[in-house]
């Protein structure tokens, strides 16, 4: 347990001298601050529902940024220090690879949670300072999205970890890094956009479909966000899908849960394996 | 200290080793065993092995045949306390630069549960107090690798393995190491050092191991290889008077430079050779001894090994 805080201090560390901290969290809060002032214009005159708005735009904007910023700081989480030559060092100390894995995860979700929180919460402060009147319901949908963007970011860690272990290189690990990104954002909704519209319901049913979302961690976090409150799937012009699914929250979180869990197991595995 | 009644601690014991990288044999049936207190230098060219040895004692790769025990355990069962009583510096150490040096060692001294006190006294040892606050992206390869000291002492370690530790410091330095390295055997720990720098290792090296693709070509004191190369022993005689010049020097010696005789004996009959030159009374001057350098030694062995 010390050596797996010692390492998740030191990626904090670096990750502030680095200063993606900063950046990510300047990052989510400037774009998180735009939605909200110029989100509330066209609004503006409804008021109560002011943060349900929010609520749509941060988690439509969580979808692409986050998975990209968790796969930018963990991509070469584990190549980038083989070929810097300090793994050889670290492996040297009485510490095990699954610390190695687990202390940099729990590193990078401080700075993943840092980010979301700060940057986030400005959306949600800058409600309260428009003088929306929010109702509670719309509160505990807003801290929902927070901890899922967390679970969204973390399940991308996880993800880049895998690339992480594999990679022979740190170019390398950054390129699939980008192509899963694109995976995992653009082409899996829009490959099964394409589907759906090709079978014209004859074979598909909403049981595969319900299925088919919970593949993608994105899915599974927009489902959660969009679905789960009814105020917020009324805005998110989603009212009429979250009527049709039949997932619960329990499922969506397990299934986020699930993203994280076994890619992380995964790289821990391919991490083991791999020699110096 | 221990009593004298128990055997020397083995601390390092590799039997038969071998480790392949698909068609590559880094290192083919290597027996090696060290004691506690003994200062080891493995000598040997790039890619002789040594850096591949080294892993393996680390346990950071598994043996493909044979078997090691380091400090009582298999390394590749990663035991806490054993690698715990490891030091190491790795060749080209490297550090997160946007760390300062203080930062460091202060991360793997709790990753081998060390007090801050001792990250202070460590940076005072290798001379980095006054630069340890500083990014180590700032700093000089030869700062970088007295850190790379630094961690390598961090816990007393029972084992010391450092994979060309001299390469980047000045001469002082390197001088100070290999005071450093003594004073570690002393006190019992077990030093092993990889070099191609042979030469330098003359009143620091208990025992030398030279390695050659993969193989041990010699394993012996530098006393003890001289006698087993029996390198050819090369004695300079100054004549006074080059007309007044014996006559078997005349025969048997390579003139040089005027006054000078050049002449090439075996060790054996090296003693046999100075009497003659000392008993020609007042003919010879002065009488110079060159017994074979230690890259001629390693140069000897290497053309020997290739040569099998």
């Amino acid at each position: 347990m010390r050596s797996l805080l010692a390492i998740a201090g030191k990626e904090l560390t670096e990750a502030v001298r680095n200063r993606w901290v900063v950046a990510a969290t300047l990052l989510l809060g400037a774009l998180a601050l735009s939605l909200t002032l110029l989100g509330s214009t066209p609004t503006g005159t409804v008021g109560v529902n002011a943060l349900d708005v929010v609520i749509v735009s941060l988690s439509s904007l969580g979808i692409l940024l986050l998975p990209l910023i968790a796969l930018l700081i963990s991509h070469d989480a584990l190549v980038g220090e083989v070929e810097r030559g300090t793994m050889l060092l670290l492996l040297a100390y009485p510490v095990t690879r699954r610390q190695i894995v687990l202390g940099k995860f729990l590193g990078h979700m401080v700075v993943l949670a840092i980010a979301t929180l700060v940057g986030f919460g400005a959306a949600g402060v800058a409600v309260v300072f428009t003088g929306a009147d929010v109702d509670r319901q719309s509160w505990e949908a807003f801290g929902a999205m927070i901890g899922s963007s967390l679970l969204l970011g973390g399940a991308f860690v996880a993800i880049g970890y895998c690339t992480s272990a594999l990679a022979r290189s740190r170019a390398a690990a950054a390129a699939v890094a980008i192509c899963l990104w694109l995976l995992f954002v653009v082409v899996y909704d829009l490959a099964l956009l394409g589907v759906l519209v090709a079978d014209q319901g004859a074979h598909i049913g909403s049981g595969v479909l319900e299925t088919v979302l919970l593949f993608n961690p994105t899915d599974a976090y927009r489902l959660l966000n969009l679905t789960g409150f009814a105020n917020v799937s009324l805005f998110s012009g989603m009212a009429g899908l979250g009527g049709t699914v039949a997932l619960g929250s329990g499922v969506l979180l397990a299934a986020l849960v699930g993203w994280i869990l076994l890619p992380l197991g995964l790289a821990t595995a391919l991490f083991a394996r791999r020699e110096l | 200290m221990t009593s004298d009644t128990s055997a020397p601690v083995r601390t390092v014991e590799i039997a038969n080793v071998a480790k392949r990288y698909g068609a590559v044999e880094a290192v083919r049936d290597v027996s090696l065993a060290v004691q506690a207190g003994e200062c080891v230098a493995l000598v040997g060219h790039n890619g002789a092995g040594k850096t591949t040895l080294m892993k393996l004692m680390l346990g950071l790769i598994r043996p493909s045949a044979g078997r090691i025990h380091v400090l009582g355990a298999d390394p590749a069962e990663r035991d806490a306390e054993a690698r715990r009583r490891i030091g190491f510096l790795p060749e080209n150490v490297a550090f997160n630069p946007a760390l300062t040096g203080r930062e460091i060692l202060r991360f793997y001294a709790r990753l081998k549960g060390e007090p801050k006190s001792e990250v202070a006294r460590l940076l005072g040892v290798v001379g980095l107090s006054d630069a340890a606050d500083r990014r180590v992206g700032t700093w000089s390869k030869g700062m970088r690798q007295r850190l790379g000291i630094a961690q390598a002492l961090l816990a007393r370690p029972a084992l010391m393995l450092l994979d060309e530790p001299t390469s980047g410091l000045d001469p002082a330095l390197r001088g100070n190491l290999y005071g450093l390295m003594r004073n570690l055997a002393r006190d019992g720990t077990t030093v092993l050092v990889s070099t191609h720098a042979l030469s330098e290792l003359e009143g620091v090296a208990d025992r030398v191991v030279i390695l050659d693709r993969g193989k041990v070509l010699a394993n012996g004191s530098l006393g003890e290889l001289r006698q087993l190369a029996r390198l050819p022993i090369r004695v300079r005689v100054k004549v006074a008077e080059r007309a007044a010049t014996p006559a078997w020097l005349r025969e048997e010696g390579l003139p040089f430079n005027g006054h000078h005789y050049d002449l090439v004996c075996s060790p054996d009959a090296k003693m046999a050779l100075l009497r003659r030159a000392a008993a020609n009374d007042g003919a010879i001057d002065d009488i110079e001894v060159a017994a074979p350098t230690l890259d001629e030694l390693y140069a000897h062995f290497l053309e020997r090994g290739s040569a099998r």
